[in-house]
């Protein structure tokens, strides 16, 4: 069977400016792919392209072998897709956000309540349910996000940068979640925390200035007894091998 | 339910979250009723219908409309929920037709809002009630015209009050070209754009209808009203009752 997501030779130009490179991966069942690289190395340009949501200079994206250009809609059914800064609107409740992405998805009365429901669970967000979205606190926003992303049990989740504002019993929360939904699922994550790879994924790939430099299982990277974070560094800072030795 | 309509229900509902639906249709039904009474002198003309009503509407509409889609598109880039809705599984027309028929319904539900009026002048006289509906149909549809320039413009920027000034600007143009003063100077600047001569100096019509005019929403609605209209530009077989001012 195909891969859930695959990328060929994905590019994106703004102007003269190319924030994405010529950038391939595949990413299967049961993978976790922990996507890095410095602020501005193109993680969110890829995402949103993989999304649908920003139309590729070049190359294709598919997800569960639906073209995102050419077969949006199916692209987006199979798709739970968390937003760079978890936007959400700021004057609906917890609930009624959760409802609305639950109708446009096709759900209906009963069942989109029963999915809002459980979303909540998993996010735990069922102490705020009534509360407008604007009085929540920074970790409470982005678990509503990541509620719409789960909310149809897809079988491919993009999310950029999941745990950035949480608390660190939130994080440890939403890594578990992630790792529980990891056997049948394709899911990338973005993030800047490089223990959170070690933590839930099984491979890494790390971009700079919009181009794949590394694709490997964490533990690859971290041979010869150097940490993920020197590695990180030397790779995308391009430091001299000399220095880093 | 269509996607659109989801979409539609949960824009409508955001108006009335926030404080802009109250205010816009405070201010829209004040002004409206205060011209119609004093500028419009309700009372003294003596006939039985909303002319002077619905003759101020799309001055009104050029102001508030642009209120109203202002924060459609561009509140959704300066949030980042663009993403979020172009990301769900909905054809991007249905989304662009969501919002506009939420801003449309809310219209709709200003203009419901003076039934009053409505009310008054069928207590002082019997008016024509089928041209009153014509006319309030004819609102609703300048209202829909200066929408969709607004909902256009909103999606060209991130900041609201550019949206507004630039809506309110290209709404005016519109609005501008139905009426005398600009018609007859098109007319005589630019004989080409602005059809001729005028009809009654002997100018033909291209198209049976001077261009000019045809680009002003508010001569669509007057042609709606026909009652105030002089004859020969009637093509209504049946004329309305309650005065006509021709």
């Amino acid at each position: 069977m195909a891969a859930l997501i695959e990328i060929e030779r994905l590019t994106k130009r703004f102007g003269g400016f190319t924030a994405v490179d010529d950038v391939s991966f595949t990413v299967d069942r049961g993978e976790v792919l922990g996507f890095l690289g410095p602020n501005g190395a193109g993680k969110s340009t890829t995402m949103r392209m993989l999304a649908g949501f920003m139309p590729p200079t070049s190359g294709t994206a598919r997800i569960c072998g639906a073209d995102v250009v050419d077969q949006p809609v199916a692209a987006k059914r199979s798709l739970g897709f968390l937003p760079e800064g978890a936007p959400t609107y700021p004057e609906m409740t917890v609930t009624g956000f959760l409802g609305f992405t639950a109708r446009i998805r096709g759900f209906r009365s009963s069942e989109a309540d029963d999915r809002v429901a459980r979303a909540m669970r998993m996010t735990q967000l069922e102490g705020v349910r009534l509360q407008s979205i604007e009085t929540l606190s920074k970790g409470f926003k982005r678990r509503v996000g990541l509620a719409q992303a789960l909310l149809h049990d897809p079988p491919v989740l993009v999310l950029d940068e999941p745990t950035d504002g949480l608390d660190p019993n939130q994080k440890h929360e939403v890594r578990e979640l992630i790792r529980r939904m990891a056997p049948e699922k394709a899911i990338v994550i973005s993030t800047h925390i490089l223990e959170e790879v070690d933590a839930v994924c099984t491979r890494a790939i790390i971009i700079a200035r919009g181009r794949v430099i590394v694709d490997a299982a964490p533990s690859v990277l971290e041979r010869e007894g150097r940490s993920l974070e020197e590695v990180f560094r030397e790779l995308t800072l391009g430091a001299p091998k000399q220095e880093a030795a | 339910m269509a996607p659109a309509l989801i979409v539609a229900r949960r824009e409508l509902a955001a108006y009335f979250a926030t404080p802009v639906a109250y205010v816009f249709i405070v201010i829209f039904l004040v002004l409206s009723g205060a011209l119609t009474f004093t500028l419009g002198n309700f009372f003294a003309r003596g006939q039985a219908d909303l002319i002077p009503f619905f003759s101020f509407v799309p001055w009104l509409f050029l102001f508030l409309v642009p209120a109203l889609t202002m924060r459609l598109w561009a509140e959704e880039r300066r949030l980042g929920t663009i993403e979020l809705l172009l990301t769900l599984p909905l054809p991007q027309w249905q989304a662009v037709l969501g919002k506009f028929l939420a801003a449309w319904a809310f219209c709709g539900i200003a203009l419901a809002l003076t039934f009053p009026l409505w009310i008054t002048v069928n207590v002082l006289g019997e008016p024509d009630n089928g041209v009153i509906l014509s006319g309030y149909i004819g609102c609703l549809l300048v209202a829909g015209a200066y929408l969709a320039v607004g909902a256009a413009v909103s999606a060209l920027t991130r900041n609201q009050v550019v949206a507004f000034v630039l809506a309110v600007a290209i709404c005016f143009v519109f609005t501008a070209a139905g009426s005398p003063v600009v018609g007859e100077f098109l007319d005589a600047r630019i004989p080409g754009i602005g059809g001729g001569r005028p009809r009654h100096l002997g100018g033909r019509p291209l198209w049976g209808l001077h261009p000019r005019r045809r680009l002003g929403p508010r001569y669509h609605l007057l042609r709606q009203l026909h009652g105030l209209l002089p004859l020969r530009e009637c093509r209504h077989p049946r004329p309305p009752q309650g005065g006509l001012g021709a």
